[in-house]
């Protein structure tokens, strides 16, 4: 009696124990992103070719559905299995985890060009030179290629640009009798005060969780935050987040919120969004994405529609105009896609027919960086439903893109946004100025490259 | 506790009968140990799934703090020094500060908020006393994400009922996410959410205590104030040292709800606003996992070190942990 008792609890353990070690072993496998057909289960899409071998996909287009069926339909050799892993930060942290973890990791990313240095440096990312990107170089301008290309290493297929330009409501520039959209920063002040002055919303506003804007705005006045070369020095980097050009832009709008001329609010939340529809900001210093980010959001629609128009940014010295980006997104090859020739056909092939292009640009999901598409007559003269039919393309965005010359970012994009994030926060709780929040944060990203084993210049 | 007490217990009892056996035959000394081994067989499931989803991931990011990695330069074996600067971090520091000021500011308020609530619902013995156990309870079965998302519309100065109510008297809405006012917003949140919970244990305390005691304090005169305050609180006592032990654990590790409020607080909610979200942070943003277990550690040893102080102090009346 005892004797069997003894065995069924033996056999009881065992069991569990078997069941527990036999975890390891295929959930080891599973997290891989090699197994290819393990991954065709876990797809968001449903696969056209089933035999075709498939390269797992991360992105998050709000048409991406659309363009994984372009791309699978028009494919017999291979096929995309696509998950949408979250849009902007929750995707790059749970990227990075995959990238610490080595494994999990998918064969394609989608990631913004800012964000590639700080994954080409832990080695995340393939150099897809080696599989015919340079062939697809001429679709794109010089500052887009930049964006994506470390020297002659390129590192990811570039889809989606942000040029900048400025909403602006109609209806509240023509209540405060402003005729023509201010073309210098200069105007820009003189305008929000008079607006102000009549007892007229916030001019634009000033986000502290879009640091990346930021950054773009202290560009434009000639600021180099960072000189970095993965493909030459990865660990020579020269910061210089506090010179002149970076005080004078943060004291500018610094001075702005200070004096309320401009709202406080983050972006992209309910509050902000609710904001925008209720004629709370008169411009929003925005992207080429921006429409279709805001139309999604409900904003100009109903009474609200058409009421939106869209001017270049403003400059700081209009003889001498310069373009600047904010945003904008590219497909990556990870190192740990087993067969990255294949991969690296999917990054480049993906997003780049031209049936995908026109439902990306016409629903406003993206501002294409393929110049088959800039080109286009088409899509030059198209007239925008968000803009009441003005030719925002012609007027604003092309010109732009064309004249963007690409940023250099730092190996540490996540860390040097939070910290400047923090000093915006600052800066619209008016404890601090420009001057002082560029020079803490030269500080802060300083020490912090050190910490990393940087040499800073 | 008492559980582990009564396993002790039963454990000299087995040894002490193996010993007796020793002097006895053989054959008894098989048995016994084949009796052990059947203990030890019932408690194998709970022992691996212990050992592999707790001592393991422990010992493992124990290991994983030892080390430094560097995004220009490779892993190296730095022994104590992450925790050596994570002591001196100002952005860890600063997280301890906030959660330790939370702890001495919301404890006092959800004691007196839950005790209050179960003292009265133990004093009133109407239909409406069991309508309110329910209402003032459900916050609890409210997960803290629904929760703490719920708060955020209700503290939006733009679209919640605060601008509506604001708006009433022709104000504009307060911020009450701001830098200055996060912090009692988020002690409102956490003491609606946990209140109810401590108000059912400390209720089920005073439940079980015999009603005979009241009976013999109402004889001897004491009315009901001096009912609850001197005969109630003192029986229940044992039950307010646990919550006071809950409640600061899970304070010194203050995360979800901030969490889920920063997209909308406004930059008030910083990557390192408790150390939770700061270990958090590191992790997952910094890709810093060395460091942030660390930060782990050190948060771990913080609150160990704040729970033996308290129940150090409270040694005598807290006899469920003597």
């Amino acid at each position: 009696m005892k004797k069997s008792k003894l065995l069924v609890a033996a056999v009881t353990a065992g069991g569990v124990l078997a069941a527990l070690v036999g975890c390891s072993p295929s959930s080891g496998g599973g997290g891989g992103g090699g197994g290819a057909v393990e991954h065709a289960t876990n797809c968001t899409n449903k696969l056209v070719v089933k035999s075709a071998p498939t390269v797992t996909v991360w992105a998050w287009y709000p048409n991406m559905a659309k363009v994984v069926d372009n791309f699978n339909n028009a494919h017999k050799d291979v096929q995309v299995c696509w998950r949408n892993a979250g849009a902007g930060g929750p995707e790059y942290d749970k990227f990075q985890t995959a990238v610490s973890a080595n494994k999990g990791a998918p064969d394609v990313v989608m990631l913004e060009a800012d964000h590639l240095t700080n994954f080409e440096i832990q080695g995340a990312l393939v150099d897809i030179s080696k599989y015919g990107a340079n062939k697809v170089k001429g679709n794109f301008s010089a500052g887009a290629w930049k964006d994506v290309s470390a020297g002659d290493a390129v590192y990811a297929a570039p889809v989606d640009g942000g040029p900048m330009g400025m909403i602006y409501r109609t209806d509240i520039f023509k209540k405060y009798g402003i005729t023509t959209p201010p073309k210098t920063w200069a105007e820009y002040a003189a305008d929000a005060a008079k607006v102000k002055a009549a007892g007229g919303p916030a001019f634009g506003d000033l986000g502290a969780n879009v640091p990346a804007a930021m950054m773009a705005l202290e560009i434009q006045k000639g600021a180099q935050p960072f000189v970095y070369d993965y493909s030459k020095n990865p660990k020579d980097i020269t910061i210089k987040l506090d010179d002149q050009a970076s005080k004078d832009v943060l004291n500018y709008w610094a001075d702005l919120s200070k004096k309320g001329l401009v709202g406080k609010q983050d972006q992209f939340t309910t509050d902000y969004i609710s904001g925008v529809v209720n004629g709370k900001y008169a411009t929003y210093i925005s992207a080429a994405w921006a429409p279709g980010y805001l139309t999604g959001a409900g904003v100009g629609k109903g009474t609200d529609k058409g009421k939106f128009a869209t001017a270049p940014l403003p400059q700081w010295d209009p003889s001498n105009p310069v373009s600047v980006n904010w945003g904008g997104s590219a497909f990556a090859v990870t190192t740990q896609a087993t067969d990255k020739a294949l991969a690296a056909k999917v990054a480049l092939g993906l997003y780049a027919d031209p049936a995908s292009l026109a439902d990306g640009w016409k629903t406003q999901t993206i501002f294409p960086l393929n110049q088959k598409v800039l080109q286009s007559p088409e899509f030059i003269n198209a007239k925008i439903d968000f803009f009441g039919g003005q030719t925002a393309n012609k007027d604003v965005y092309v010109p732009a893109e064309n004249a963007y010359k690409g940023f250099t970012y730092p190996p540490f994009t996540v860390y040097y946004y939070a910290q400047l994030q923090n000093q915006l926060t600052a800066i619209n709780a008016g404890k601090i100025d420009g001057t002082g929040a560029a020079t803490a944060l030269q500080a802060q990203i300083v020490k912090y490259a050190k910490s990393q084993g940087f040499n800073v210049k | 506790m008492t559980q582990t007490a009564a396993a002790v217990g039963t454990d000299g009892r087995t040894a002490r009968a193996a010993r007796v056996t020793t002097r006895r035959n053989p054959s008894q000394r098989r048995a016994a140990r084949r009796q052990a081994l059947i203990g030890w067989t019932f408690i194998l499931p709970f022992a691996i799934v212990f050992a592999v989803f707790l001592i393991a991931p422990l010992v493992y990011a124990f290991y994983l703090s030892l080390f430094t990695k560097g995004l220009a330069t490779g892993t190296q074996f730095s022994f104590f020094g992450n925790y050596v600067q994570a002591f001196t971090d100002p952005a860890f520091l600063k997280g301890l500060w906030f959660v330790i000021r939370f702890v001495v500011v919301l404890i006092p308020i959800q004691m007196a908020v839950s005790l209050a609530a179960a003292l009265v619902l133990d004093a009133i013995t109407t239909r409406f006393a069991r309508f309110a156990r329910l209402t003032i309870f459900l916050p609890y079965a409210v997960p803290a994400v629904i929760g703490a998302l719920m708060w955020g519309f209700l503290y939006s100065p733009i679209f919640g009922p605060t601008e509506q109510l604001a708006s009433l008297f022709g104000m504009s809405a307060p911020v009450l996410l701001g830098p200055d006012t996060v912090f009692g917003s988020l002690v409102n949140v956490v003491t609606w959410q946990w209140a109810g919970y401590y108000m059912i244990i400390i209720y089920a305390a005073l439940q079980g205590v015999d009603s005979t005691i009241y009976e013999a304090a109402r004889i001897d005169g004491a009315n009901a104030w001096q009912l609850a305050f001197r005969i109630k609180v003192p029986m229940v006592a044992n039950s307010l040292v646990l919550i006071l032990v809950f409640a600061l654990i899970g304070t010194l590790q203050f995360f979800s709800e901030p969490q889920i409020l920063r997209p909308i607080a406004n930059g008030s909610i910083t990557p390192d606003f408790t150390p939770n979200i700061y270990a958090y942070s590191v992790a997952f943003s910094y890709a810093q996992f060395n460091y942030a277990s660390a930060i782990s550690f050190a948060l771990g040893f913080v609150v160990f070190l704040c729970v033996f102080v308290f129940l150090f102090l409270t040694r005598k009346r807290g006899s469920v942990f003597a």
